[in-house]
């Protein structure tokens, strides 16, 4: 049973990790806005204006 | 966003469709074969004649093919073109590297063709869903690490400051899958294709149903919600009904799951206060599972009149009805009382197969038919066939369920009765399991079922695509830069960078304390010290490990369990209840999860000899109805003597106390274990050049389980 000694600090790391995570997303404001994103995803960007001249080539 | 005296400046780019084009082929193509290697498997347990006499397709060697195929190479590479598409665009950015992407894709499919082959060639481990060997298990930890790579990579680049829940569901699924495999898959080898993992016995056990419970948290759970979060959204046209009750269930869902795995344990030789922990969590898992569930169904409020005529929609709403369904029926077989009756029976393999076929299956049916026509620039060949499949593979799934609920029921109620006189009503095993076998029929049918309508989707995925434009332009995509540019700050004081990179920080300071603890631990757990080692046990003879290791390569643990509950009816069918220090040298333990035959740990010397030679030849030969294969090759096939002194070398480097003059004389003392055997067996007329085939190993290794015991060297 010894290696419930590394499992269980594990377990809690990856808890405490989700937390830290958690507050450190809550804190940086992305859940400040539960209404847009679901409404925001459902806007297809393949149908937004052509390239101009002025747009800068992203990753390929 | 608040820059008005600035101009927007735009970035045109372009998605990357084709890695996405390839996962859904590999998906198409992998489903076929696993659900095929499953309609096969069901038929061998509903009529032995089908194991053919071969090695290579006997149920042992044939069953890990299915679950690996099913859960990694079917849902895995579902998953992966579903992550592909959807984090594209979520984050309106193209991936990071097409490159890693490529190799992510390649390594992927080497990995399951090396497991399609070495599986069948009896190359495991013998831990379910981790039975891939050392190398290939290596494979998967770098393939993975380049996914996740490019993964977290794309997250940094992105146009889109908010990250979308099914990110979120993504992100979970690729840290916990990869620290969970790597602790489960330390191994050390003996060759190319055989090591002995480094925990053994009641530890092992513990790791191994930590990696596995989480396995399908984390491979077959979170990915497909965030797929849910994405798809279902995108079918209906419609926002999630609630964004908040997302992210809600979305982090106590992974607060949760990773402590739930001890409820595979439940009353073996586990000490109770983790069995207790693992059922408490596992009952608090209906919440935020249920969360999930109710959050995909009302999403489509105000579309129901679709679903009458969406297939799409259709596999959505089953599909979440099975995922509430499974995620009811688990934290309910947690409980130890229900545990008791439903263990090792085939309500477990019922309740698998609602989650998998189901939920991953049909949310995978609904994510292609969704994906493809958009991928290839064209429309789906014909709806009709779609609801076809959805109605096909619909009664499939109720046929399979309901047949293994019934069997699973009966058989475990069959176990337990007792009656007035305090004897078991139905003391031969065999009676519970002619009980069932019409139910192995009907679940093979529905099996069948399932795959004819994945079939029916192959046919017409594949007239979609033949009728597809064959040049199409990329798609030009504009997005405005991040504002807040994440990547922008590099450059300033590294915290700083850090700080900016949400996510990313989190996941290396986790890394780094894993890791941390790891190193640190890892001597302590290895340790003899720490090991509740009995001195009157003694290791496995030579020849009992080679017998062992015969055992494991023909996934025997896969129908027949080395553990007896303490309970009454355990008790008087096999003998005392197992203790932990019982399997203190077993490296893999193979208490099973599933008991198609009778348990074996108190197997040994309840049968002579003889017995178990004849019994291997033909069980029929014994036990007129049994429905175990026959294994004419242990007969023909020499035990690998030589290869003894490495795996007593290996083994003593784990703490097996082994003396020197022990490994050094391995191979001797094999030879005079196997002659004792051998010549006993001649004597009652056994050929003679029986002494050095692998079947002498096998009789040494099964007359030994649970002899320590019966000597009473065990309290």
């Amino acid at each position: 049973m010894s290696v419930i000694y590394l499992i269980m600090p594990i377990a809690l790391l990856m808890g405490l990790g989700f937390l830290f995570a958690f507050v450190r997303t809550t804190l940086s404001g992305q859940y400040d806005d539960l209404e847009t994103p679901a409404h925001r995803i459902l806007i297809d960007d393949e149908l937004s204006t052509p390239p101009t001249p002025n747009d800068k080539k992203g990753n390929a | 966003m608040n820059q008005p005296e600035k101009a927007q400046e735009f970035d045109s780019f372009s998605y990357d469709d084709d890695i996405v084009k390839k996962f859904v082929h590999a998906t198409l193509i992998w489903g076929f074969i696993a659900m095929l290697a499953g309609v096969f498997i069901a038929s061998q347990l509903a009529n032995w004649r089908l194991n053919l006499g071969l090695p290579w397709i006997t149920f042992g060697r044939l069953r890990p093919v299915h679950t690996n195929g099913a859960i990694f190479a079917f849902a895995g590479n579902a998953v992966f073109a579903g992550v592909y598409y959807s984090m594209q665009r979520l984050l309106k950015t193209r991936m990071y590297s097409d490159l890693l992407s490529r190799v992510h894709f390649w390594g992927w499919q080497l990995i399951i063709v090396a497991a399609a082959i070495t599986l069948p060639l009896g190359y495991t481990v013998g831990k379910e869903y981790a039975e891939l060997e050392w190398p290939i298990a290596f494979a998967i930890n770098v393939i993975w690490v380049i996914f996740a790579f490019n993964f977290f990579k794309t997250i940094q680049i992105r146009r889109e400051r908010h990250i979308y829940v099914a990110i979120w569901f993504y992100i979970a699924t690729i840290l916990t899958t990869a620290l969970l495999h790597v602790l489960n898959t330390i191994q050390i080898p003996v060759s190319m294709w055989k090591s002995y993992p480094i925990y053994s016995g009641v530890q092992d056990a513990l790791v191994q149903w930590w990696y596995g419970h989480n396995a399908v948290a984390f491979v077959l759970t979170t990915p497909f919600l965030g797929l849910m979060y994405y798809f279902l959204p995108k079918a209906a046209d419609r926002p999630v009904y609630s964004y908040r009750l997302s992210i809600v269930h979305f982090w106590s869902l992974v607060f949760i799951y990773i402590w739930a795995g001890p409820h595979h344990l439940l009353y073996t030789a586990l000490p109770e206060w983790a069995q207790t922990l693992g059922m408490i969590f596992s009952i608090m898992l209906i919440a935020p599972s249920w969360g999930g569930m109710i959050n995909g169904l009302l999403t489509l409020r105000g579309a129901w009149n679709r679903v009458r005529t969406e297939p799409i929609l259709k596999f959505f709403v089953a599909g979440l009805t099975f995922y509430g369904m499974a995620t009811l029926e688990g934290p309910l077989l947690s409980i130890k009382s229900i545990s008791a009756v439903g263990h090792y029976t085939d309500w477990i393999i019922g309740h698998v197969h609602g989650g998998t076929l189901g939920w991953n299956g049909f949310i995978t049916f609904a994510m292609v038919y969704w994906l493809v026509p958009r991928l290839w620039n064209t429309k789906l060949y014909s709806e009709k066939l779609a609801n076809l499949h959805f109605w096909v593979g619909f009664l499939g799934t109720l046929t399979y369920v309901i047949s293994m609920w019934t069997a699973g029921i009966t058989q475990g109620l069959m176990w337990r009765a007792i009656d007035a006189s305090g004897k078991l009503v139905y003391p031969d095993f065999i009676e519970t399991v002619t009980r069932i076998v019409p139910l192995y029929y009907v679940r093979a049918v529905g099996g069948a079922l399932y795959l004819s309508g994945f079939v029916i989707m192959l046919y017409n995925i594949y007239r979609t695509i033949a009728l597809a434009p064959k040049e199409v332009e990329p798609v030009v995509v504009r997005a405005p830069k991040l504002l807040e540019p994440t990547f922008e700050m590099l450059g300033r004081k590294p915290h700083r960078i850090l700080e900016g990179l949400p996510g990313l920080f989190a996941v290396l300071s986790f890394v780094a304390v894993a890791v941390g603890t790891f190193i640190e631990l890892t001597p302590a757990v290895l340790s003899s010290d720490y090991v509740a080692v009995n001195p009157a046990v003694k290791p496995y003879s030579p020849l009992q490990l080679q017998g062992r290791d015969i055992y494991v390569r023909e996934g025997c643990y896969l129908c027949h369990s080395q553990m007896v509950r303490p309970l009454i009816s355990e008790t008087l069918r096999y003998g005392s209840y197992s203790r932990a220090e019982e399997s203190v040298y077993d490296r893999p333990f193979q208490w099973g999860s599933k008991r198609t035959g009778p348990d074996l740990a108190r197997v040994g010397g309840k049968y002579p000899d003889l017995w178990h030679y004849r019994h291997m030849m033909d069980p029929r030969d014994v036990t007129p109805d049994s429905i175990m294969p026959i294994y004419p090759w242990l007969y023909r096939d020499k035990i690998d003597f030589d290869v003894l002194k490495k795996k007593l070398q290996v083994m003593k480097s784990l703490g097996v106390p082994y003396t020197d003059d022990e490994v050094e004389h391995a191979s001797d003392l094999a030879h005079e274990e196997a002659h004792r055997i051998a010549s006993g067996l001649v004597a009652q007329g056994v050929p003679a050049d029986t002494e050095d085939k692998d079947i002498i190993a096998l009789i040494a290794y099964l007359q030994r389980l649970g002899a320590d015991f019966k000597k009473g060297l065990i309290q």
